[in-house]
C-alpha cells in the first residue's frame, strides 16, 4: 500500500480514467466504469471451475495430520510383519489357536505377499476408517472453525461445489491411504518373508502375478468399503461448525457401529451397517471368485453415499454460515 | 443539541434499479433463536461511494454483511447487490465482490502465497493462466511481498488483515465489502489502509466499509449509514450526517460572565460556562448569524478579555449521540 508504482503497475486496476465519473454517486451507470467492463468478460469456465478440485487435493494432502495418518497406515504392515517374523523364527506358526488375530496372518511366514491381505483385513476395521472419520469429518466443520469457509463461500466456491470437492477428495485419500497401507504391506512382505504363488482360500493355486492383481482388487474394494463412512462423515461435518467435534462424531459412530456389528442378538439390523460386509474382500481370494458378497458391500456402500450425500448436500446448501 | 438527522427523501432515481445502486435492502431482517439480530433495514448505497457502515460492535453490522454475501439467508425481506437478488445469485454477483468479512480467516499450515491461491482458485470465474501474477500484485499491493513464503500461522494479527485484504483485491471488483478493516493495525497500518480505500474508490470500486471507528469513517467515507441495535438509525452522505450537528461558538478567557453576556446579548443561544470556557449555538436562521470577526470585535470592545476563540466543527461522534442518545458502547 502507499506504493503508487504497484498500483500503476498492477493488473488487478481498474482503468484510471474510470475514476472521474464514479466519485459523485449516481452518475456512473452499470458497464460504463472501468471495473464494470472488466466484469462483464469474466464468467465461470466449465475447466477453470476444476481448481478447486485440485487445490481441494493439496491442500488435505499438504496437512501434517493427513502424513501422520498415512504413517500410522503404513506403520502396521510394518508392525505386523515384524512380529510375525520374532514369532516364527524359530520355524514355529503363528497364533497357536487357529483364528487368533488378523485372517491371513498365518500364511504370512510361507509367503509374504499374504502380508498385503493380513495388512488390509487389520487396518479396514479401524485404522483406515478412522483416518477417513478425521479428513471427512475435518472437510466442512475444520474450515468453518477456521472461518475460512466463509470466504471459500464468498470467492465464491458455491456450496454445491464445495461440497462435491470436498467428497471427491476425502474418496482420493480414501484410495490413496489403502495404498499405503498396501504398498507398505507389500514392501515389508517381500523383504521378509518369502514369496511364492499363492494358496487361494479353495485350495487351488496362482502365479505370483495373478496373486499381485488380485492384491490390487483387493485394496481397491476396500478402499471402495470406506465410501460409505466418507459420506457419513461428510454429512456429519456439515453439522457443526467444529472440527473436532466432527471428528470425534465420525469415528465414535464407527466404535459404535463396530459394536453392535459384533453382537449376534443384533443381526436383524447387521445387513445395514456399513462395516458389515467390509471382510469381503476375503472371497476374491477364492477360487472361482464368489461375487455375492461383496456386490452386497458395494451396494451398502452406493446406498451410504446417496443417503449421507444428499442429506449433507441438503443441510449445507441451506445453512446459514455464522462461522 | 440539535435537531436529529433526517435522512433524505429518497430523491436519487429508484427506477431501473441496480444502475446507480450497488446495494439496495428492503427490510431486511434476521432472527436468531428468538433474538432480532437485524430488524427490517433499508439499506441504499450508490454506486462508486466510500460507505461507511457504523455501529457498537453486536449492533447487526456483521448479520448484515452475511446477509448480503449470501452466508445467512434473511429472515424476511430482501437483499440485491449489484442489482441482483442475494442470496439466490451469489454465482453471478460474488465475483465482482471482494470481501473481507468479519477478520481474516487463513490456512495456517500454507504460505500466504499459498492462501491466496486457494481462494483464487474457488472462483471460477479467476483465470489459472494469471493466477500467480494477480496474487503477487495482491500481495505487493498491501505490502506482504516479501512475507508472501512465510507460513501464515507465523503472521500477526495486521500482516493476517493485509493478507485478507489482499485476498479481496485478487481480481478488480466493482464492489468491495470490508468488515472492520483496520482491526489490529497499527496507526501506520491504518493510514495505509485508508490510502489503499481512497486508491480503490478512485479507480471506481464501490467501497463498503463497516467499523465501529467514528474518526476512521469520517475520514475516508463519503456516505454513512448508522446502526444501533439491529435498526439503521439514519443514512445519508457524511457531511449532511455531521451538519445535522452544528458546531459550536467557543470562547476561553478570564472573564466567562462578561463573554456569555456579550454573546447572548448578540443571539448566541444555548449558552454553557465551564470554568474559563463559554460555549454555544450559533442563531439557527443562517441569516441572523453575525460574522464571526463581528462577535470577537464585540467581544473585544465589551472588554472581555479573550484568549481562545474559535467555532468547534460537530463531529460524526458528535452526530451520533445526538442520534441514539446514548453513548458508543457495545449493545447489551
Amino acid at each position: 500500500m502507499s506504493r503508487a508504482e504497484a498500483k500503476a503497475g498492477g493488473p488487478a486496476v481498474g482503468e484510471p480514467e474510470a475514476a472521474a465519473g464514479h466519485t459523485g454517486g449516481p452518475s456512473g451507470t452499470a458497464g460504463a466504469g472501468g471495473p464494470a467492463a472488466a466484469v462483464a468478460v469474466r464468467a465461470p469456465r466449465p475447466l477453470w471451475t476444476l481448481g478447486l478440485f485440485r487445490s481441494e487435493l493439496v491442500t488435505v494432502f499438504r496437512r501434517r495430520r493427513t502424513m501422520a495418518l498415512c504413517a500410522v497406515l503404513a506403520g502396521v504392515p510394518l508392525l505386523v510383519g515384524i512380529a510375525v517374523r520374532i514369532e516364527t523364527r524359530g520355524g514355529g506358526s503363528v497364533g497357536g489357536d487357529r483364528g487368533n488375530g488378523p485372517a491371513f496372518i498365518e500364511q504370512v511366514s510361507n509367503n509374504g505377499l499374504f502380508l498385503t491381505f493380513a495388512g488390509l483385513a487389520a487396518t479396514l476395521p479401524f485404522f483406515l476408517p478412522m483416518a477417513v472419520g478425521v479428513v471427512a469429518g475435518d472437510a466442512i466443520a475444520g474450515e468453518a472453525s477456521g472461518g475460512t469457509l466463509r470466504y471459500l463461500l464468498v470467492a465464491p466456491a458455491g456450496r454445491t461445489r464445495l461440497l462435491i470437492a470436498k467428497y471427491v477428495s476425502v474418496l482420493v485419500f480414501c484410495l490413496a491411504a489403502t495404498l499405503v497401507a498396501a504398498v507398505s504391506a507389500l514392501v515389508v512382505g517381500f523383504a521378509l518373508f518369502p514369496v511364492g504363488d499363492v494358496t487361494t482360500l479353495s485350495g487351488t493355486t496362482l502365479s505370483l502375478p495373478e496373486g499381485m492383481l488380485r492384491a490390487l482388487l483387493i485394496a481397491l474394494l476396500v478402499a471402495a468399503s470406506l465410501v460409505g463412512i466418507a459420506a457419513l462423515g461428510l454429512f456429519v461435518s456439515t453439522l457443526t461448525d467444529s472440527g473436532i467435534g466432527a471428528m470425534a462424531t465420525t469415528v465414535g459412530l464407527l466404535i459404535t457401529v463396530q459394536i453392535v456389528d459384533s453382537f449376534p442378538q443384533l443381526h436383524a439390523i447387521q445387513p445395514y451397517l456399513f462395516t458389515h460386509y467390509w471382510l469381503s474382500f476375503a472371497d476374491l481370494l477364492r477360487d472361482p471368485v464368489t461375487w455375492t458378497g461383496i456386490g452386497k458391500n458395494l451396494g451398502l456402500q452406493a446406498m451410504y453415499a446417496a443417503v449421507f450425500g444428499s442429506a449433507a448436500w441438503a443441510r449445507f446448501t441451506s445453512r446459514d454460515i455464522t462461522a | 443539541m440539535a435537531q436529529p438527522f433526517v435522512p433524505p427523501p429518497q430523491a436519487a432515481p429508484v427506477a431501473g434499479a441496480g444502475t446507480d445502486v450497488v446495494i439496495e435492502t428492503r427490510g431486511l431482517a434476521k432472527q436468531y433463536r428468538g433474538t432480532l439480530a437485524v430488524d427490517g433495514i433499508d439499506l441504499r448505497v450508490p454506486r462508486g461511494s466510500v460507505f461507511g457502515f457504523l455501529g457498537p460492535n453486536g449492533s447487526g453490522k456483521t448479520t448484515t454483511i452475511r446477509m448480503l454475501m449470501g452466508l445467512i439467508a434473511p429472515t424476511a425481506g430482501t437483499a440485491r447487490v449489484l442489482g441482483r437478488p442475494m442470496p439466490q445469485s451469489t454465482r453471478s454477483v460474488l465475483p465482482e465482490v471482494g470481501a473481507l468479512i468479519e477478520g481474516p480467516a487463513l490456512y495456517g499450515f500454507l504460505s500466504g502465497r499459498d492462501n491466496l491461491l486457494r481462494y483464487d482458485s474457488a472462483d471460477p470465474t479467476a483465470d489459472p493462466r494469471t493466477r500467480r501474477v494477480r496474487v503477487a500484485a495482491a500481495l505487493d499491493r498491501v505490502g506482504l511481498s516479501a512475507a508472501a513464503g512465510k507460513k501464515a500461522k507465523a503472521y500477526s494479527l495486521g500482516m493476517k488483515q493485509r493478507l485478507g485484504l489482499a485476498a479481496a483485491l485478487l481480481q478488480p471488483r466493482e464492489l468491495l465489502v470490508l468488515d472492520e478493516p483496520t482491526n489490529g493495525l497499527d496507526p501506520q497500518g491504518m493510514r495505509e489502509i485508508r490510502t489503499l480505500v481512497r486508491e480503490l474508490a478512485a479507480d471506481g470500486t464501490t467501497v463498503f466499509l463497516s467499523s465501529h471507528l467514528l474518526d476512521e469513517i469520517e475520514q475516508v467515507c463519503t456516505h454513512a449509514a448508522v446502526m444501533a441495535r439491529g435498526r439503521l438509525i439514519t443514512q445519508g452522505p457524511v457531511a449532511e450526517l455531521a451538519a445535522g450537528t452544528r458546531g459550536r461558538l467557543a470562547v476561553t478567557g478570564p472573564d466567562p460572565a462578561d463573554a456569555a453576556r456579550v454573546l447572548a446579548g448578540l443571539g448566541v443561544t444555548g449558552l454553557v460556562t465551564e470554568g474559563e470556557r463559554v460555549t454555544g449555538d450559533l442563531p439557527a436562521d443562517p441569516a441572523a448569524v453575525p460574522d464571526l470577526a463581528e462577535i470577537n470585535a464585540a467581544l473585544v470592545a465589551a472588554g472581555v478579555r479573550v484568549r481562545g476563540f474559535g467555532l468547534e466543527r460537530a463531529s460524526l461522534e458528535d452526530a451520533f449521540v445526538a442520534l441514539t442518545g446514548e453513548g458508543f458502547d457495545v449493545a447489551g
